[in-house]
Parts: structure tokens; sequence; C-alpha cells
């Protein structure tokens, strides 16, 4: 503005000016042009220095040194002040961004954004107290909302974002979700508010789409100088579209590779993982880094055809035996004596953690990378029903069981995982048997979706819901019809027995978000206060009342939220 | 007076409610359950007892007869007001179907509505024939007694700013607030908030941070233009005259003419201090093209009344107050519920906005700002500030240093995503505050406040 000195330019110049983003005042006023028709020029610059010196030391222009000068300097300066704030003139434009990429998808029906607008604006801890009371919880709706929402393709309101970016920067597990909906104004966003920084994070490329197929050089380009957090995504999102490609570009840069990103890079080729990458996971058996050989023997043990998992099967059938001695037949075991170099190289830790002896931890380790197709030939051509069956000699049931466990889950073999599963009902399954609750949530993972909740139905139609929330965090949503029954059913009787709810309170907050919303009807009976028995804790009925409320409203929330967004018919078709 | 024909609706009670957890709590006390007792009379008073948790139960009484709103007691302890009792015994009036019968009042209740009903009738013959129509030699003599403690305030003022010039602000730095505060508490006796109110601001500008000099200059200065404003009322035009007495503090009443007209709500915002609530509402008249301001007051930490969603139009009656260039107005009478509206106001540019500041400083040289709606804007970033640009001329707003850091903000930037936008705010020498903002295709308006 310095050069602008206002005396022949545009009239528009001449005026005092908003400046480079700060209003007309403070120090930058003093740089600003004089106004052509002021009195005297520079008049306010010298007004301000008799004021912050005083009038006693610098009599202000155009005034009589003397008791009247205070006076006559604030006359002058009021008549300056509103003089210069009338004639304000607009600032020159600062360059402006890139407009926002269109964003084709359809907007949200109307009731659908007012509900998006009440859930972000519901914050945890606004309820007072650690009662939870009878109104639903929003924020814990919002996952749901937003995956509905973008299973319907919509578009995020434009005003929205803000909060949504605010949600997603708060919890992670929000993120892929929330950044999905927002879609490219998010990124745009996340630009100019470093707050936001981590949706650039979260995305390949910084915003970018991932490079299409056709744009194989961008890909390099990208790979090759990208930052690493670019480079993971880049890598995780053309493994899910195109596994032999990622591991060709992994494969062009891996001797370069610093260790710890090594590890990374090759723990995204679990997504689809298949006999092709044999030979290059072969080779990072050989991997400087003991971590990153660790992680690609796993990856190899979970290929059944790799030769990595074979020479474990070897190692594996020496240990298992069947001996037809015994009456029934029982499996011998004998553990490993060593770990030798060759075990060492295929993976096997040789030093075990603290407290677990040596042996037993090798035993684990061959077993658990060794193909499950390799016992049924072992053992007698049995099925993996009857081995599972089958009694272990000298106490080696839980480490054998615990090692196919593993297995079973990591080669993702069903047929295993329900044998090792049992059945639910069976009266070893409630207690801490040889598979603990945590495997046999893991184990439920491989089976399909019907099967997982009709065995965890089970389960808690037997041993009720005290164990039942880890298997329960293993269902899909909504529960299928039996498994919500037998979770109402359960929850009806954990009533009756007179104990308080919030020993329930983290299958109740799941009922909450998995429960079906056309079950609402099923639970109005559920909603009065019982009269309390004898032996109940007292009050306990109205607590009762109070969650069964709360999980009746969160059901109809549901519904409405689905209804809202156009998804009713298709939520109560699943 | 209310008679026992025409009870009031469920809505209109709940419309009471200080707040929404009153409204909750009335709303599950308007059951039958915890009343006894219960009963209302013909003028319109209602009575009952509510058990509740302590061991007597509470007595409850209202009084409707009265038009400029309704009264209330309670035994209760509660801080709210209305209480929750009071609300769900208007509730179960209202739409109790009969539970609230006609009948006597208990000794109780009697002895408070006479008492309230005795009261109201002096105040009505004292008011008849006291505030100004029959005795106005005694309301003259009293506003004649304030002007003289004002004018003595102002010319103590006077003094105090003579005497800082004369030393030099630069010894305001370390004088610090309790100097200011103390004069502001001298204005407060002289019963000018407004005086009281600027010179409490005054306290805060020394450590504002940079430039501070040339602010505190600013505010002294026109400070000392409302003192002599004051000293010399006499002599200045009736409308100016009039603003000066408003700046200074001097309440007046909305006597202005009556202005019909559908007015959109544009925007609502509350600012609030340890004492007060501050509500300000912008309607915007969609015949007359001008925007006036609504302002209410509420205890500290109660909303004030009304509340006006953005975005609703009410048909309805507004009158100016008095005073030169002046923006606030009431609210007379509505003819029909505010009901939504895809209206939008007329929109200016940036140099337009500029100039209408200045114009308004003819008539009010004390105004902070004007109310205007900036057509096809995009916010800007600019360094650590944004701006408003228009969208095809090189001039921009800056926005306000307050405005920078509101969530707001960033609502707009993203309603705009780069593309122009309509935004409705007020414009004044510290630039632009956004208040309202609309997309520029269809779409309702997004409130930035």
């Amino acid at each position: 503005m310095a050069g602008r000195t206002g005396r022949g330019g545009a009239a528009v110049l001449t005026r005092p000016t908003y400046e480079n983003g700060m209003p007309a005042e403070g120090n930058r006023m003093t740089r600003t042009p004089v106004p052509a028709d002021a009195p005297v020029p520079g008049v306010w610059e010298e007004l301000v220095t008799s004021a912050l010196l005083g009038t006693d030391r610098r009599t202000p222009p155009g005034c009589e040194p003397g008791p009247r000068a205070p006076a006559e300097l604030l006359d002058a300066a009021a008549a300056e002040t509103v003089r210069r704030r009338a004639g304000l003139c607009p600032a020159r434009a600062a360059r402006r961004p890139e407009p926002v990429p269109d964003d084709p998808r359809p907007p949200l029906p109307a009731a659908a954004a007012h509900r998006l607008t009440m859930l972000l604006t519901d914050r945890p801890g606004t309820a007072g107290g650690g009662r939870r009371g009878t109104a639903p919880d929003l924020m814990e709706l919002l996952p749901q909302w937003l995956a509905t929402a973008n299973a319907r393709g919509f578009a995020a309101p434009p005003q929205a974002v803000p909060a949504l970016l605010d949600a997603a920067r708060g919890r992670t597990d929000l993120r892929p979700a929330a950044l999905t909906f927002a879609g490219p104004r998010a990124l745009w966003l996340a630009r100019l508010n470093p707050d936001w920084r981590f949706a650039l994070r979260a995305t390949p490329g910084g915003g970018t789409a991932l490079p299409g197929p056709e744009a194989t050089e961008r890909v390099r380009r990208l790979w090759e100088e990208g930052l690493f957090a670019e480079r993971v995504a880049l890598l995780a999102a053309l493994r899910a579209r195109d596994p032999a490609t990622a591991r060709e570009l992994l494969a062009s840069t891996w001797a370069t590779e610093r260790a710890e990103d090594r590890l990374m890079f090759l723990d995204s080729l679990r997504t689809g993982l298949e006999q092709a990458d044999e030979p290059f996971l072969e080779q990072a058996l050989a991997d400087r880094s003991r971590n990153v050989r660790a992680t690609a023997a796993e990856l190899l043990s979970a290929l059944p055809d790799s030769a990595l998992a074979a020479r474990m099967a070897a190692r594996a059938v020496t240990c298992v035996s069947l001996d037809r001695a015994l009456s029934p037949p029982a499996i011998a075991v004998e553990a490993p004596h060593e770990c030798d170099a060759g075990m060492e190289r295929d993976g096997v830790v040789a030093k075990p953690p603290s407290g677990r002896g040596e042996r037993s931890w090798w035993f684990g380790q061959l077993v658990e990378a060794a193909p499950l197709g390799t016992w049924s030939a072992r053992l007698g051509g049995r099925t993996p029903e009857e081995i599972a069956a089958l009694p272990v000699t000298d106490d080696w049931r839980s480490d054998l069981h615990a090692a196919w466990c593993r297995a079973a889950v990591r080669q993702r073999n069903g047929a295993w995982a329900r044998a090792l599963l049992g059945a639910p009902t069976a009266p070893e399954a409630g207690g801490p048997g040889a598979v603990s609750l945590a495997e046999r949530a893991k184990l439920l993972g491989t089976l399909d979706a019907g099967e997982r909740a009709e065995w965890v139905a089970g389960f808690i139609a037997t041993h009720g819901l005290s164990e039942a929330f880890q298997l329960l965090g293993m269902c899909g949503v909504p529960w299928a019809p039996p498994l919500g029954r037998a979770v109402v059913d359960a929850l009806n009787i954990a009533r009756d027995a007179g104990s308080y709810p919030w020993s329930f309170s983290g299958v109740m907050g799941l009922a909450e978000r998995c429960l079906d919303p056309s079950e609402a009807g099923r639970l109005d009976g559920l909603l009065a206060i019982p009269d309390e028995p004898e032996d109940a804790s007292p009050g306990a009925g109205g607590y009762w009342a109070e969650a069964f409320q709360r999980l009746v409203r969160t059901l109809r929330l549901r519904a409405a939220m689905a209804e809202e967004l156009g998804a009713g018919q298709e939520e109560r078709r699943r | 007076m209310t008679q026992q024909g025409v009870r009031w609706t469920a809505d209109q009670v709940l419309a009471l409610a200080p707040d929404a957890a009153s409204r909750r709590a009335g709303g599950r006390l308007g059951a039958a359950g915890p009343w006894s007792e219960v009963g209302s009379s013909d003028e319109g008073a209602v009575w009952g007892l509510c058990k509740g948790s302590g061991s007597e139960p509470y007595q409850t009484v209202v009084d409707v007869s009265d038009m400029s709103g309704p009264a209330y007691k309670c035994g209760c302890p509660s801080l709210k007001f209305p209480c929750k009792h009071a609300l769900g015994l208007l509730l179960l009036w209202a739409v109790g179907d009969g539970v609230v019968a006609g009948a006597k009042a208990p000794d109780w209740a009697e002895r408070w509505i006479a008492g309230r009903r005795e009261r109201a009738e002096e105040k009505r013959t004292a008011g008849g024939s006291g505030a100004g129509t029959a005795d106005p030699e005694a309301a003259r003599r009293r506003a004649e007694q304030r002007a003289g403690r004002i004018t003595a305030g102002a010319t103590e003022l006077e003094q105090r700013l003579t005497d800082l010039l004369r030393g030099g602000l630069a010894g305001a730095e370390q004088a610090g607030y309790e100097l200011w505060e103390e004069t502001a508490a001298r204005m407060v006796d002289a019963q000018a908030s407004g005086l009281a109110a600027r010179v409490r601001e005054l306290g805060a500008i020394p450590s504002s941070g940079s430039g501070w000099p040339v602010r505190l200059l600013e505010e002294c200065a026109l400070l000392h233009l409302l003192d002599q404003g004051w000293l010399r009322r006499e002599q200045l035009p009736d409308g100016l005259a009039a603003t000066v007495r408003a700046r200074v503090g001097l309440s007046a009443s909305a006597d202005g003419p009556a202005v019909r007209d559908r007015w959109l709500v544009l925007a609502q915002y509350d600012t609030s201090d340890t004492r007060l609530t501050t509500r300000r509402i912008w309607l915007y008249g969609a015949q007359t093209e001008r925007a006036v301001l609504l302002l209410s007051y509420g205890a500290a930490g109660r909303a004030p009344e009304p509340a006006l969603p953005v975005g609703l139009a009410l048909d309805a009656e507004v009158s100016a107050y008095p005073g030169a260039g002046q923006q606030r107005a009431a609210l007379g009478e509505q003819f029909a519920p505010p009901a939504p509206t895809e209206l939008r106001p007329k929109g200016a540019t940036t140099s337009q906005a500029a100039v209408r500041y200045g114009e308004a400083l003819r008539d009010d040289p004390w105004l902070e700002s004007v109310p205007v709606t900036l057509d096809q804007v995009v916010p800007v970033p600019d360094g650590d500030h944004w701006q408003l640009a228009d969208a095809d001329r090189d001039t921009a707003l800056p926005l306000a240093p307050a405005a920078g850091n509101r969530p707001g903000l960033w609502r707009l930037v993203a309603l705009s995503g780069g593309a122009p936008v309509k935004v409705f705010g007020e414009c004044g020498h510290r630039g632009f505050t956004p208040l309202t903002a609309w997309p520029a295709g269809p779409g309702g308006a997004v409130p930035l406040c």
C-alpha cells in the first residue's frame, strides 16, 4: 500500500482502506495513504503522537498550547475518527482458492439432513451423571447413520462438513465413513484448516483420488516420491484392486526401503493374499529385520500350498502322533527339543515370553503354521470334529487346541473353526475350556454371518449374557432374528433374576445399536416397572424399565433414521 | 380477564418454560399423579399441592388473569422461574379434562391472590395518576433530576479524559483496569449506563494488542463527542438529540409508526456478560427492504425472549425507537404465526456496504456497524485472516477479527466451497461479521452465529 499515495490515483484509492485482512486501524493505519481532501496531511498520525505523549509534552497540530489543548485534541480526533470510518473502502481481494470439485451425489432428504445436525450436536457427557436415563445415545448412532447414508450414495450438506470433520477428528473409527460421506469438500476444507490435516493423510495422494489403472506413470511417481503415509495408502488401495500390480510395485523398491517401512508395506499384502505372492514372501524370509521375517512367515503359513507351510507341516507331524495303545486312542505330543536355524528362518521365534516353557512355545508355533489339512492323514483319517474330540495325553490339550485355533483363523478354515468351537450348547462352552472366549470370537469370524449369529444365539440361550459381549461384537448388524430373540430373552431372564441392569450395560449398548429395529414391538411388555420380588436388588425393576425404554426408543429412532434416508425397506429385508 | 372458558393450550403453557429442562420436568408434572387439592377460580387463579421430595407438599399458585403475563408462587426452592411445579399445574389446568375444577381457593392461596390483586390495583391507580398523565409535574421533576446527574457525570468524565490526554495515553497502559472501573462505577451512580459501558471498554483497550493507542484515542474521542453531545443536546436537531440520549443510557419507548410487513428473521444471537444476556434478532422487511434490530435482555444464565428461528417470516408490525439512524425497533402485533420462507434479502457489493456504513455514521457517529447483505461474495483466506471478496470484482471486505475463530466461519467457508454465496452480517469499521448465509443455488438460510 505504501506505493499508493493517492495523488492523481483513482478516487477509490485516495481513501482509507481495509488493509490486508486487518481492518483499518492499528499501526497499519499510519501507513495508509492520506485522503486527498484531508485538512492537513498526516494530521491523524500527529494526533495519535500527541495523545500518546500527552499534550503537556507535545502540542497537537492546530491547537494552542495550554489548558484547552486536551479538549481541542479530542475534538480533532473525534472528527478524524468519524471521517476515517466514514471513508473506508474495500480492500483488494486476495487470491481466491480453487473451487471445490463437483459432487455428483444427490443431496440428503430434508428430514435426514435435520437428523444429521442433531446427531452431530449431541456431544457425549452432556447428560449429567453416570446414569444413562431413557434418552438414546445419539453420538453412538452416528457410525450407523453414516454407513446407511454412504450406502445410499448421498452427498453431505456443505455446511455440515466442518462438524463432520470435527467429529472424525476426535474419533478415528469414524474417519473412513465420515470422510467418504463428506466427499471432496472435506479435503478442500482440510487444506485450509490445520485442525483437519488428518483428512489429507487418510486419503491416498493427499486428496487426489487414486490414479486409475491407465495412469501407471502417476502411480509410480507417487510411489517413488510420496510421503510415507501416502505410499501406505496407495499400496493398500492398489492391493485391494489389483494384488499383482501392488506386489510388483513394492518389489521394485523393496531393497531400498527402511526396515520399519518394509514391515508396514509387507503388512498391506494381507489383503488379497494369493499363491502368486509366495516367491516374494520367500525372499522376505531372508530379510535383515526380524519383524519383517516373522510377518513374511506368518503370511506364507496362511498359504497352505506354500513351501514354508509344507516345511512346517513336516516339523509339526513329528511332534504329534496317535497313541493307539490307549483306549480310547489319544493324541500323544512330543514337543521339539531345539529350535534350529531352519526353524528360525521359517519365522519360529526362539526365545519364549517369560513364564512360558520353550518347548511348548516352539511346539505352538509349529502347529499354528502347519496347514490344517495335514492332520486328518496323520491322525487316522479322522474328520476335524473327531480330531477335536480326541483326548490328548500329558496336559498338552490346551496348547494343541489353542494352536489349531490360531491356524484355523489364519487359514480361514471354516470346517476346523466349527470343530474347535463345538456345539454352543455344550456345557463346557460356557466356561474357560480349552478354547478361550477371545479365541472363540476369532473362530466365529471365519464362519459366514448366518452361522455365526446362530452359534452365538445358541450360546446365549444356554449360558446367558455374562460372557457374550465379545461374541456379540462379531455378529453382523442388524442382528439376525434368532440372535435378537436370544438376547432379548436373556435380558428378560437377567431382569427377573433381580440384578441391576448396569451389569449388562455393555450388552444393552450393543443391543441398542445392533438389534433389528423391527424387534421394538416385541419389547413393549418389558417397559413397565415390574413388581419387585423379595430377593431382588432394591429399585432394580425401575432401572430395568428405564434401560428397556432407552432400548426401544433407540430402536424406533434407528428405524426413523433409516426411513429418512430411504433405506427403511432395505434394512428390513436384510 | 381470562375466564374459565378460555383455558390455555399446552403449547402456550410450555412456551413459558425458562429452558428445555424445565419444559420436560413441567411436562412430567402435568399429570394428576403428584397433585392434590387442585382448583381454579373464575378470575383466573389456579392452585394445588404438589408432592415433592420433601415431607410437606409444595403450595403452588398461578394467577393468569394479568394481561401482561401470568404470576407464580411456589413453595419449592427452585431458582427457575416459573418452576416446574407452576408449569405442571398450568398444564394440568390447560389439558387436564376437568381435573382442575372451579372451587373456592384455600386460605394460603387466597391470601397471595388477594395481596397481588390489591397491589395491582394500587399500581393501576397510582400509574393512572402518577406516571406522566395525571402528574406531569412530578415526572418532569424526576427527569430533570436524572438529567442533572448525567450532566454532572458527563462533566466529570470530560475532566478525566482531559487529564488523561494531558498526561498522555502511554500512562494508561500502566494505570490498568482499576482507574476505568472506578470511573465506570461513577457513571453508573450518575445513571448514565451508556457512558459507563463505554468507559469500561476503554479499560480493556490497553491490553488488546498492537495498535492499542490508536484504538484508545478513537474511543476516547468518541466518548468526548458523546459527552459534548449530551452537554449541548438543546442545540442539536431532534433526531440527533434522541440518538445522544439513547447512547448515554436514557431508555425511551418505541414510539415510531407501526410498520406492517413480512419480516424475515435474518439472524439471532446472544452475547452475555456476568450480569446480563443480550439477545439480538435482525429482521428484514420484504416490502420495506430494510433491516431492524430487536434487542432483548435476560438475567445471566437465562434465555431472553423471544426466540425467533432464522429462516422464518413474521407477518407483524414493528415500531422504531426514537433517534436518527436508529436500528433498534420493537415487535408489535403479530398477525399470523411465523412461517418458513424461501425469501432472501436483497444484496449489495462490498463497496456499497462500505458506503452504507459511511452514510449511516452521518446520522449516528457512534455506530459500530450496519446490517448489510452481500451478494455474490466468496470467503477468501488472506494470510491469517479471511475476507469476503466480490465474485466478479477486485474488491473485498475483511472479516472482523472476532469472527475469525468462530465455528460459523467454517460453516460459511464450507457452504461456499470457493463459489459465490449470499451473506448477511454486520459491516463496520472493524470489518464484516457474517451472521447468516445462503448458497448460490436453492437452499435455506444457514445460521453462522
